[in-house]
């Protein structure tokens, strides 16, 4: 029986087995953020202890950050405090830090990518549920708590249990106007939030292989929500020239990323087929985000949908989907905040108008993000629209800064979570694509994408 | 470890972490004080008054260490924010049909018990529950068994033998890994791929 990618990454990591099924593996590079760090950051004072390999740790400021002003003093003292402390640990650990104002600052599964810190073949962790992000590169890459955290900074590895394997094949031609976003919104309505808890994931067949990077970033950073350990997709031409693109490397790392990909004959725990065909543009209705449905349907068809999430969203299951009224719209988030995802909605809105009662955010993944919007004009299309374009950071994503969806109002956003509470205090959360963001901020009510893209 | 409580029963499924715990109650840069915002969007009302409907908040219950939650819990982000929570109040143990990975091994790293049990179990004991706040529950993790003797249920729970032996022992999984650091500059060194 062959090997699958999962198995090949993961063997050539253990360091030792603790007992059965579970093992003592070593992490190649560990991201780290202001939010769950600075208890682990404790934990090694009090033990008395250094960071074993600071050389393997890289740290940004995002979940807190202001993105309107971001070089003036953070007005939330607890807020400035966490970023202060970011700081000031990264100075004591020796850690490189791409704090507030850096070039590189950025959310921080924007930036390893984009600085060709995340490679084929590695093991990465972050105090993030959405560093399964990183598995479009051929990665182990994973979620820790911030016990994990200390663990890592302490020894570069962690004891874990070795997850069961699950593959999704998804073949053939994506519908007209379906989006990476909509291909994970779509995977998770079939499967459910627990659908993959266990398990970790590969994304397999030409759905993903005739993605780009950034889309499969998108999807890969979603795994997470159908509760998958994490989720990756094997390495190809475009997985090698993006990071040759972005950092300096050896032919002998080139070859061993060549053989990153499952064998033939390699056996999952569970495989999962599904068509491209059946994959359109699609929205989430409810509060939690496998409650997708499609448009042209009723709210009430959405699967997973319980009473209660209806009632918090104020959705009568009768109702159809589209023409929901539409207070805010989110563009950004380490799951749609990189080049790709401004650039689709700056095409599909340049020349065009929000409505008027709608507040549109664009909030750039990272420095470099938004430079390159920038050079390329896209913020002149945004801010013609009547946009708001802002500077890099987590935002309404999960709103910890000043980015909050007011009570009641309802967002269309791009991020990854449509939880109650997640974007403030009673806000109401519809998950869905750039385009589809893009399209509900011009009309004010949630907006089928298909519309403006016939027009063009 | 042997935990004899009352238990709050909590029959929603898929309880995610920011209903655990919400985002803004995550700026502290210790590990104190957590557990008033417990459940915060639930527990209280607007005007910041505890709502007398939420079952963490009746009286009957204020001495559960047991929380019987429904499928999933403790899905969505990894905040250890969330165990930080549920272990400042007072809960040493969570009863579901199925936990998030990351939720579980938190919870392990705080002391709290994550204990799946069958769907029959479970349901049972939350109807039990909700209608008797006196219900006794006890749980024994050396012979990893819950026992609820008013309606007759003892059930195995599985839990691997080292997470077993680190709570019944108290050790320590970092002092576990920092003894092994030799090993771990060594593998770093020596590997074959050029990761």
């Amino acid at each position: 029986m062959g090997k699958t990618l999962f198995d090949k990454i993961w063997d050539s990591h253990v360091v030792k087995s603790v007992a059965d099924g579970l093992d003592v593996l070593f992490i190649d590079q560990h991201y780290i953020h202001e939010v769950t760090s600075p208890q682990a950051f404790d934990g090694l004072r009090n033990r008395g202890i250094e960071v074993l390999m600071p050389h393997r740790c890289t740290a940004t400021a995002d979940h807190n950050v202001p993105t309107v002003d971001q070089l003036k003093p953070i007005k939330d003292p607890l807020s400035a405090t966490q970023v202060a402390s970011l700081k000031k640990n990264c100075e004591e650990f020796g850690i490189e830090l791409f704090g507030i104002g850096h070039e590189n600052q950025g959310i921080v599964h924007i930036i390893g990518p984009e600085l060709g810190i995340t490679q084929p073949g590695m093991t990465m962790v972050c105090g993030d549920s959405h560093t399964s992000t990183h598995g479009a590169f051929g990665t182990i890459a994973f979620g820790i708590g911030t016990s994990q955290v200390e663990q890592v900074l302490a020894t570069q590895s962690l004891v874990l249990n070795r997850p069961k394997t699950m593959k999704i094949q998804v073949d053939g031609e994506l519908s007209y106007g379906a989006t990476a976003k909509d291909v994970i919104l779509y995977i998770i309505s079939q499967l459910g939030t627990q659908g993959a808890t266990g398990h970790f994931v590969e994304y397999a067949g030409e759905v993903f292989r005739n993605m780009s990077m950034e889309e499969r970033m998108t999807v890969c950073n979603m795994s997470i929500e159908m509760g998958a350990r994490g989720g990756h997709v094997g390495v190809d031409e475009k997985t090698i020239e993006y990071v040759k693109a972005r950092k300096e490397i050896s032919d002998e790392k080139v070859a061993w990323w060549k053989s990153l990909n499952s064998e033939e004959d390699a056996e999952f725990d569970q495989v999962i087929a599904l068509r491209g065909e059946d994959i359109q543009p699609m929205v989430t209705t409810g509060t939690a985000p496998d409650t997708g449905v499609n448009f042209g349907k009723k709210i009430g068809d959405a699967s997973h949908l319980s009473n209660k999430a209806l009632q918090y969203m104020q959705f009568d299951a009768g109702e159809n989907v589209d023409d929901q009224k539409v207070d805010y719209v989110f563009i950004g988030s380490c799951t749609n905040g990189r080049i790709e995802d401004l650039r689709a909605v700056a095409d599909l809105v340049k020349g065009k108008q929000k409505a008027e009662s709608v507040n549109v955010w664009v909030v750039p993944g990272s420095m470099k993000v938004r430079a390159q919007a920038i050079e390329e004009n896209l913020d002149q299309v945004f801010i013609n629209a009547g946009f708001e374009f802002r500077e890099p950071g987590c935002s309404a994503c999960l709103a910890m800064n000043d980015d909050k969806i007011p009570a009641g109002s309802l967002c269309v956003s791009t991020s990854n979570r449509n939880f109650e509470g997640r974007q403030g205090d009673g806000a109401r959360t519809v998950l869905a694509s750039p385009l589809t963001a893009a399209a509900s901020a011009i009309t004010g009510k949630i907006t089928d994408p298909r519309h403006f893209l016939n027009e063009n | 470890m042997r935990i004899n409580s009352t238990s709050i029963p909590l029959p929603i499924d898929n309880v995610d972490t920011d209903q655990i715990i919400p985002a803004q109650f995550l700026k502290q840069v210790d590990k104190i004080g957590y557990g008033k915002h417990l459940f915060n969007s639930w527990r209280y009302l607007p005007d910041g008054n505890p709502n007398p409907d939420f079952i963490l908040n009746k009286q009957e219950r204020s001495d559960a260490q047991i929380l019987i939650a429904g499928n999933n819990f403790g899905c969505g982000s990894s905040r250890e924010h969330a165990a930080w929570a549920i272990a400042d109040y007072g809960i040493q143990a969570v009863i579901s049909t199925q936990f998030a990975d990351i939720f579980k091994g938190n919870a392990y790293n705080n002391g709290i018990l994550p204990i799946q049990l069958s769907k029959q179990s479970v349901d049972a004991i939350m109807q039990q529950s909700l209608d008797k706040p006196d219900l006794s529950i006890q749980i024994d993790l050396e012979s990893q068994t819950v026992t609820v003797d008013e309606i007759g249920i003892k059930e195995i729970f599985e839990i691997h033998p080292f997470k077993k032996q680190c709570l019944m022992e108290g050790v320590d999984e970092t002092e576990y890994l920092i003894k092994l650091r030799p090993e771990i500059e060594a593998f770093e060194k020596n590997r074959l791929q050029p990761v």
